[in-house]
């Protein structure tokens, strides 16, 4: 590794990664030990490995259309989320970008604090003012919701890259006789599709992970997967393989989309602003 | 660089006020409002002032719960930041081995927060979790459920499971904007490991670290789902941070007035913690 040279002391940080991992990887290994067992075998003689490997509780998953039309109703708000919030940053990261105004900072600033207020202070007027414009019980809810962290984070992303595209591109396409809309449509934002697909990333991981505003949103109806977990632990008490498998199937819409951005995903995480 | 003034830049930001108004704004008047009144009912509600500020300031409960808060973040902090940063430096550049090594530590900041709860629930308990089967093999005598120590010392490994990856991912992006002819010249120089470290590579790494400790000082002071899954804030109250606490209030006893000047507290008492940092480490690079 060439870019190692002059690092020898690179070894003790090496096996510390290592460890690392492995803590990462046995509680992992654990949850899908225990999706592939029955409840009999869980609670029964201990073992490391799982003695008579099953795929009963994905079957039984597969079967109930409670958990599938959860998962439905997840995938729903998150998608809009993502959708209201990539629709409304773009212009707006692209202004703060471009341009000073009338309380530019306090207003980005302001922004900020959104993401830093406790869900929890909001379950209340969120349950009423939702309810009030008829909106309880939908994903609609939900993603407007999630809105709260994820469009000031959206801007904040998105606006570190674009900073970072010169300005001198605007002033071509406006010599080159384009109008601004044809400028900002077909030039600017296919340019920025990394950074559009990192905060598509940002806004997928904040809005599927949470779950005491989704829970507070919804009733019966749009009742999404995180909820249905834990209902799931309540109602039955110990299926403790349904849960399990449940938990693996939560888990493989975040690999899927690691693995598509990953080559974005350090940039992003620096919120563009490295250099 | 010389950005033209231009009020007409409004419109473009117009879109994002309006939604954050309606999912921030709004809601947070109706917490400032019901935190002045005392609501038996939604049509009988009087005008008490300040009476559920001081109240919640002499709560004892508010205190115990704001003082183990206190205790959780900058313990997060003190093992994560440090944990992260040293991670960081061990990770390959480049190859398959490094997206790899991205892809893992990013997989458990995409996983809903009530299955963390709930993966180190099956991985903990001391009857069928390899942890805490594992645990009581060697003669630990471990359960989170029943002893205190147990409860945070779990709650404490599960968080630094689940978001060390962040700090890591954060320090790995600053660390690969450090040209290697830095290293190169630090080496010519005869600099030691902690001089490259400090000279060379702190410096770069400056701006991704108070995102860093910003997002991870807010998210574990409003940490919520994981030990309501976990420990449910128990035993007894030992894990009972403050949104449980909140949640509590709210929903389980609908104490409108004195949960909404709760959470006024709680949303002032976490903006001024970012205030403090984030312009102290700014002034600084002044």
């Amino acid at each position: 590794m060439t870019s190692l040279v002059g690092r020898p002391w690179l070894s003790a940080s090496r096996w510390l990664l290592v460890v690392y991992c492995l803590y990462l990887l046995l509680p992992l290994y654990w949850l899908s030990s225990i999706a592939l067992q029955t409840n009999a075998d869980i609670t029964g003689d201990f073992s490391v490995l799982p003695q008579n490997p099953t795929l009963s509780n994905f079957a039984e998953i597969w079967r109930n259309p409670v958990w599938s039309s959860a998962f439905v109703n997840s995938l729903s708000y998150v998608v809009l989320n993502t959708l209201i919030s990539i629709v409304v940053a773009v212009p707006a990261a692209y202004v703060f970008s471009r341009y000073r105004f009338l309380g530019d900072r306090q207003l980005f600033f302001w922004l900020l604090t959104n993401r830093m207020a406790p869900p929890a202070v909001f379950l209340l007027p969120f349950f009423q003012l939702y309810s009030a414009v008829g909106l309880f019980d939908t994903p609609l809810a939900v993603a407007l919701a999630h809105c709260l962290f994820t469009v000031p984070l959206s801007v904040w992303i998105l606006e570190g890259f674009m900073s970072a595209v010169p300005t001198e591109l605007d002033d071509m396409a406006r010599i080159d006789g384009h109008s601004f809309g044809f400028f900002f449509l077909r030039i600017f934002v296919p340019i920025n599709r990394g950074a559009i697909g990192v905060t598509l990333f940002f806004c997928f991981m904040f809005s599927w992970v949470e779950l005491l505003l989704a829970r507070t949103l919804t009733g019966s109806e749009a009742k999404p997967i995180v909820v249905t977990m834990t209902r799931t632990v309540s109602a039955s008490g110990l299926d403790w393989g349904v849960l399990a498998a449940a938990g693996v199937l939560t888990v493989i819409p975040g690999i899927i989309v690691v693995w598509f951005v990953r080559k974005h995903l350090v940039k992003g995480f620096a919120l563009g602003r490295v250099s | 660089m010389n950005k033209p003034y231009n009020n007409k830049a409004w419109l473009g930001v117009l879109p994002v006020l309006l939604i954050v108004a309606f999912s921030g704004v709004v809601p947070l008047m109706t917490v400032v409002n019901y935190s002045v009144q005392d609501i038996l009912d939604f049509n009988s509600r009087f005008f008490v002032g300040f009476q559920w500020y001081s109240e919640t300031l002499q709560d004892a409960r508010f205190i115990e719960a704001f003082l183990r808060q206190l205790g959780f973040s900058a313990s997060v902090l003190i093992i994560e930041i440090p944990l992260g940063l040293m991670l960081a430096r061990g990770m390959p550049r480049q190859g398959l081995s490094a997206s790899l090594l991205l892809v893992l530590l990013a997989i458990p900041l995409l996983i809903p927060w009530n299955v963390v709860g709930t993966i180190w629930q099956l991985y903990a308990r001391s009857d069928i979790g390899l942890l805490g089967v594992g645990l009581n093999a060697l003669g630990f005598g471990y359960n989170y459920t029943a002893d205190p120590i147990h409860a945070w010392l779990t709650l404490l490994a599960m968080d630094v499971w689940h978001w060390t990856s962040l700090v890591a991912l954060l320090a790995f992006a600053g660390l690969t904007s450090v040209p290697t002819a830095y290293y190169q010249a630090a080496e010519l120089d005869g600099a030691s490991k902690w001089q490259v470290f400090r000279y060379v590579e702190l410096p770069r790494l400056k701006g991704v670290l108070v995102i860093a400790v910003l997002l991870r000082l807010m998210d574990s002071f409003m940490i919520y789902t994981e030990p309501f899954v976990l420990t449910g804030g128990g035993p007894g109250n030992a894990t009972t941070f403050l949104s449980q606490h909140l949640a509590t209030m709210a929903v389980g006893q609908f104490d409108l007035g004195p949960a909404a000047a709760f959470s006024v507290i709680y949303f002032l008492f976490i903006l001024l913690f970012c205030w403090i940092f984030y312009s102290s480490v700014v002034r600084e690079n002044d």
